[in-house]
């Protein structure tokens, strides 16, 4: 074939010419991919040298003692912080190092904050509505209408998250445990590929904490959820895989009883609990 | 309640909007009435006057919906809506200094008095074009809206919200105060537009003119609060609500945070520029002093006294204030800020919700039967 025919041929496109919204590429195995990153704030190393893999539809745990890097972590892949060094992709098609936070998120990455953030002065209905995974440009959203299909889907979430009967309540009077679900239930009404839960069960009652786990276990294999957690007997319900972060690198990786009979981990984490 | 209309017409069906319509367009009618009908000396007579005073409360009216806009409901205290105002107001001013063409003091057909006066030969380019009404009614819209999305753009890329962004937004309604004042700019300097004739073929001086002004006036309003209105019961108002209470996860939500700022600013800097432009030909005066800070703290004041986040309480609160600073400023001039700063702080520490939040409570009770009664308190 002539170079003419080759570089005119309209079946396919460069790679770096396709359009960033392409659907995130896991042909090769994981959704996400960090290498080699770093961030330290003013002379403090948050994050050093972290090499982290989330395969698709993967369940995954990471834990360490406060001050590893957990958060900074997550503000790294959603977009909020930018590492001094170090490479982050979506698949293997997305930098996410070259997008924003907006951008990020309508890709398909959810993140569920440590401090339950709900929008308090709208009903819980509301609140799910605008995490709907639809156009969010401004005159779509100024004339968006509500559509059937839209409120069955919606509905179908209150059902998951068990806040059906609080539908047309603000989402200020939940209480904490509830204020969780709903933030978990707006991660869903997104439809991401991968979801970023922060200390999901801080606060909550025995109860909640097991419905809890029965939410996060049953999204996995459709989304890939990367939670973050203290709670160990919480993580022991639900890892199957478990990576330990210290002092911003990864100092352990297994499944939980590999993890917690690897020396190093008891000597810096569950020594202390001990 | 599946609605399908459009945006704008969605708020008609709200019982809410149709009685702040209702309450509107039966005032506009009784004025009339009163005015056109009623003999002179009679007890119900409105003179022209008065009515001229009305159409100014409700262009405040206005302005004070388009700052509840912004305030309310995005959560950004702008304290320089009063520059939009005067921008819109500018613009008006200028369509009006060209319609007196040679009936000024020293009879040029072109150049406006003051311009005479400061021994200029020529129109500058920016006065071109002002003397054809259509030009001059988008100026109205496009002045006030270019500035708000030059500086709201600037703005809000940069994240610059809360205090911040209300410091900046008093800077820019003081600094273009100091640029109007200056001769140079060539807006009439301190002395500002004046002595204006008419107003599309109509003498500004007559009754008629001022009762249609008045009801123009009363219809801008209407269309101000259905468009707000339509705004805030949106998908894009209850996004604007995020954003004031939760601006990050807004962001993680997929949605621009500072477009969503931009545009419904911008919408707010254009209603405030209509008001401004209906202000002007009925005080029959623009000046730099309406740039004045203090003006656009007012406006602020307005609104949190009749209850934010409302559109309607904005509107209550702008015709409550500004008549009792009429009667006070009559009666006592010199305690006018004093009861305007005491009323300030009556109504935040006994009515932290304004005066819509008085009329909200007093419904909620109504509404609410034995059974539900416990949230009421809520």
């Amino acid at each position: 074939m002539s170079m003419f025919e080759q570089l005119t041929n309209r079946d396919q496109v460069f790679e770096f010419l396709a359009p960033a919204a392409s659907p995130v590429d896991v042909r090769h195995g994981p959704i996400l991919y960090l290498e080699d990153v770093n961030v330290s704030f003013d002379g403090f190393k948050a994050i050093n040298n972290l090499n982290l893999t989330i395969d698709d539809g993967e369940l995954r745990c990471i834990i360490g003692p406060n001050g590893a890097g957990k958060t900074t972590m997550m503000d790294i892949i959603t977009g909020k912080t930018r590492p001094d060094t170090g490479s982050v992709w979506f698949g293997s098609r997305h930098n996410l190092l070259t997008m924003n936070e907006p951008d990020i998120a309508s890709l398909g990455i959810g993140r569920k904050f440590q401090k339950p953030t709900v929008f308090e002065a709208l009903t819980v209905f509301e609140n799910l509505e605008l995490a709907m995974a639809t156009d969010k440009r401004i005159f779509p959203t100024l004339t968006a209408i509500m559509k059937p299909e839209y409120r069955d889907r919606i509905d179908e979430v209150l059902e998951m998250i068990k806040l059906k009967t609080l539908r047309d309540k603000p989402a200020g009077i939940l209480s904490h445990g509830q204020k969780q679900w709903l933030e978990i239930g707006m991660l869903l009404m997104q439809k991401p590929r991968l979801l970023l839960v922060d200390e999901p069960v801080a606060g909550m009652t025995e109860q909640e904490m097991e419905r809890t786990a029965e939410l996060l276990t049953s999204l996995a294999g459709k989304q890939s959820v990367v939670v973050v957690e203290h709670d160990m007997g919480f993580v022991r319900s639900i890892a199957r895989k478990v990576t330990v972060l210290h002092q911003g690198s990864v100092l352990a990786e297994g499944t939980m009883d590999q993890v917690s009979n690897d020396r190093e981990v008891i000597k810096v984490y569950l020594g202390e609990e001990a | 309640m599946a609605s399908s209309q459009t945006w704008l017409l969605r708020p008609l069906q709200e019982r809410s909007t149709q009685i702040f319509l209702g309450v509107l367009f039966s005032a506009l009618i009784v004025v009339t009435f009163l005015h056109l009908f009623m003999p002179q000396d009679s007890a119900l007579h409105v003179s022209a006057y008065t009515v001229t005073l009305l159409g100014k409360y409700l262009c405040y009216a206005l302005l004070a919906v388009a700052v509840d806009l912004v305030w309310g409901y995005l959560g950004i205290l702008s304290l320089g809506h009063g520059a939009f105002f005067a921008l819109g107001g500018y613009a008006m001013g200028m369509y009006l200094m060209r319609q007196i063409g040679d009936r000024g003091t020293y009879g040029d057909p072109v150049l406006p008095d003051f311009m005479v006066f400061l021994n200029w030969d020529t129109l500058p380019w920016y006065w071109q074009g002002f003397d054809m009404a259509w030009f001059a009614f988008i100026m109205v819209l496009l002045a006030p809206g270019l500035l708000a999305l030059v500086f709201g753009f600037l703005a809000f890329r940069s994240r610059v919200t809360g205090v911040y962004l209300s410091i900046i937004t008093q800077a820019l309604t003081f600094a273009l105060m100091l640029a109007f004042f200056r001769n140079e700019m060539g807006f009439g300097g301190n002395n500002g537009l004046t002595d204006f004739r008419d107003i599309l073929g109509f003498n500004l001086r007559t009754d008629a003119t001022r009762l249609g002004l008045f009801i123009a006036t009363g219809i801008a309003l209407a269309i101000g609060y259905l468009i707000c209105r339509g705004i805030v019961t949106s998908k894009l108002g209850r996004v604007s609500v995020a954003c004031r209470d939760a601006e990050a996860r807004t962001r993680f939500l997929g949605y621009r945070v500072e477009r969503v700022q931009l545009f419904v600013f911008v919408v707010s800097a254009m209603l405030a520029g209509v008001a401004g432009a209906l202000y002007v030909p009925q005080v029959g005066i623009i000046n730099p002093s309406e740039f004045s800070p203090l003006f656009s703290i007012e406006i602020v004041v307005w609104v949190a006294l009749g209850g934010r986040a409302t559109l309607y309480g904005a509107v209550i609160g702008a015709i409550l204030v500004n008549y009792a600073k009429t009667v006070f400023t009559g009666v006592m001039p010199d305690a006018w800020l004093f009861a305007l700063g005491a009323l300030f702080v009556l109504v935040t520490v006994f009515l932290p919700k304004g005066i819509a939040g008085l009329l909200q409570k007093r419904r909620k009770a109504k509404d609410d039967d034995p059974a539900t009664g416990q949230e009421a308190t809520a």
